[in-house]
């Protein structure tokens, strides 16, 4: 039984101590600018175009089932509404996340992973560099900084999707729209919107740099990390996410 | 040969490194001396590509002590062994090249980032092109490690190792899967820069050949080959010495000609041609 727990407790434990540097990282000492652009790019420039088809879709979507349960009550007028609300609480920092861990959770894991297999992480510290510090501190800053500018950008275009379907669907003026959506929104919903991708942030980077840096085993266990990066990070946004949003819907 | 102004380059001492329940490293106690050569000969998974990384610090040793130039790494922190990795060259097995950086940029790395390292680009330019001469792969500066040859890697891990000037080098398995022309060209690089340069030269290998040619020749620089040298394993005053590794442990420590003369069947089984 014992064995049996030592190596999540063990993997968990290396999750701890890698991001409590990684972190430290941050204000230290050298900062390697070039690789957090690097990463900027790849992520961020990377990830636009399905960022930006899956929040297009998911306002769209959303608009077009809401109607269904507002038309009961006779207030299809607030599908702006609760189109905003639902999207810029929930489902873009959500969705966004999600599509990036399986972007970019997953590649760090196999990229790092294969640094790992072909002693380059090795060749990184008998060269003079610290390996957190180059590979791990970059990603999760570039991360920081670009996911809560993709869930603006999904947000933004989840409302676009919305009022298609609310002007040629539903035959709503543009003004009726894009007022309701936009009173509809309060500073705590923005606030709450923004705090979430970057806590995400925290999980994608260092559950994909983690994994890419536990990867033992050859190219098999790339492919095993690269999974696990990305199952284990999805999981945790749902989990991150139910906590963020207990904290700032106080029942 | 503890000569008179020889001290040592690396030490161990009873030094145990366990994984898991994998012993790698077993009690093993060795000397070093600086300007000497050293083999480190043994079967796979014997415990030799273990030596050289906890020589680095890249791995920390379960009970003993380690000593690089003297001085205590056994508990130093990351930022002090860092400078005196500075001071070690390390070629890796494959050459442990990044894939995402080119050549230049690969050699110029210890250069850029290794602490206390301040250059100029022209600088590190001129270096790291010297480098690469060094190695006669000066036209690959552009290219990315995958698109050279197993030989030319290795190469180009030389290069970066010996870029910096290290007064220690660590070569593991430098001629491990290659063609023995190919192999040849890699030995004598090594043997190039330990008598050009005098640096303390540790070579992991599995292949006997490797060990004679590190003790019986030497590089001649008039014409860029390898020569018989004079003496009985003497190169310019420094002797080699052949360790062998059994599982983790000392089979063997000591000279050639008493390499050839163990009876121990597994010690034998390296010292045969």
């Amino acid at each position: 039984m014992l064995d049996l727990l030592k190596p999540p407790v063990l993997s968990v434990q290396e999750f701890f101590v890698l991001s409590g540097r990684a972190i430290r990282n941050v204000a230290r000492r050298p900062h390697y600018v070039d690789d957090i652009i690097l990463q900027m790019d790849t992520i961020g420039v990377g990830s636009l175009p399905i960022v930006v088809l899956t929040g297009f879709f998911s306002g769209a979507v959303m608009a077009l089932q809401l109607t269904k349960a507002l038309m009961t009550y006779g207030a299809v007028g607030k599908t702006g509404e609760l189109v905003a609300i639902t999207l810029v609480r929930e489902m873009g920092p959500v969705l966004t996340a999600l599509m990036v861990a399986g972007r970019n959770s997953s590649g760090m894991a196999s990229e790092i992973g294969s640094m790992k297999v072909t002693e380059q992480i090795d060749a990184m510290r008998a060269l003079g560099t610290d390996p957190t510090q180059k590979l791990v501190t970059p990603r999760l800053i570039a991360t920081a900084i670009v996911l809560p500018l993709l869930t603006i950008i999904a947000d933004f275009l989840g409302l676009v999707g919305g009022f298609m379907i609310a002007y040629f669907l539903l035959k709503m003026t543009p003004a009726q729209y894009w007022n309701s959506a936009w009173q509809a929104l309060e500073y705590s919903d923005l606030f709450q919107g923004l705090i979430k991708p970057f806590a995400f942030a925290f999980v994608i980077a260092l559950v994909g740099c983690h994994y890419g840096m536990q990867t033992t085993g050859g190219t098999q266990g790339v492919g095993r990390s690269t999974t696990r990066a990305m199952v284990v990070a999805s999981v945790w946004i749902f989990v991150l996410d139910f906590f963020i949003t207990r904290f700032f819907v106080g029942v | 040969m503890a000569g008179p102004a020889s001290s040592t380059a690396l030490r161990f001492d009873h030094v145990t490194v366990r994984f898991d329940e994998v012993t790698a490293l077993d009690d093993v106690s060795l000397e070093i001396f600086e300007g000497e050569s050293c083999v480190i000969l043994g079967a796979a998974a014997s415990g030799k590509t273990v030596l050289l990384k906890t020589a680095l610090g890249l791995i920390r040793p379960d009970a003993g002590r380690v000593y690089v130039f003297g001085r205590e790494i056994t508990r130093l922190p990351e930022d002090e062994l860092q400078r005196i990795r500075a001071r070690i060259g390390m070629v890796f097995q494959e050459g442990g090249l990044f894939d995402s950086l080119t050549v230049e940029e690969n050699v110029a790395y210890p250069l850029r980032y290794q602490p206390g390292a301040r250059y100029a680009p022209e600088e590190v330019r001129r270096r790291v092109e010297e480098a690469l001469r060094f190695v006669e792969l000066e036209h690959t500066l552009e290219k990315f490690p995958s698109e050279l040859s197993g030989g030319m890697r290795r190469r180009v891990g030389i290069a970066r190792a010996v870029v910096t000037e290290p007064d220690l080098l660590l070569y593991d398995s430098p001629t491990a899967g290659l063609d023995p022309i190919t192999a040849y060209t890699i030995m004598a690089l090594i043997l190039k820069e330990r008598d050009t340069r005098r640096a303390t030269t540790v070579v992991v290998t599995q292949r006997y050949q490797d060990g004679v040619w590190l003790s019986d020749f030497r590089y001649n620089p008039s014409n860029g080959r390898l020569e018989l040298a004079a003496g009985d394993g003497e190169v310019g005053g420094a002797a080699t010495r052949f360790v062998v590794f059994r599982e983790g442990r000392l089979a063997f420590q000591g000279s050639r000609a008493e390499l050839e003369g163990c009876a121990d069947p597994y010690v034998a089984k390296f010292a045969r041609r």
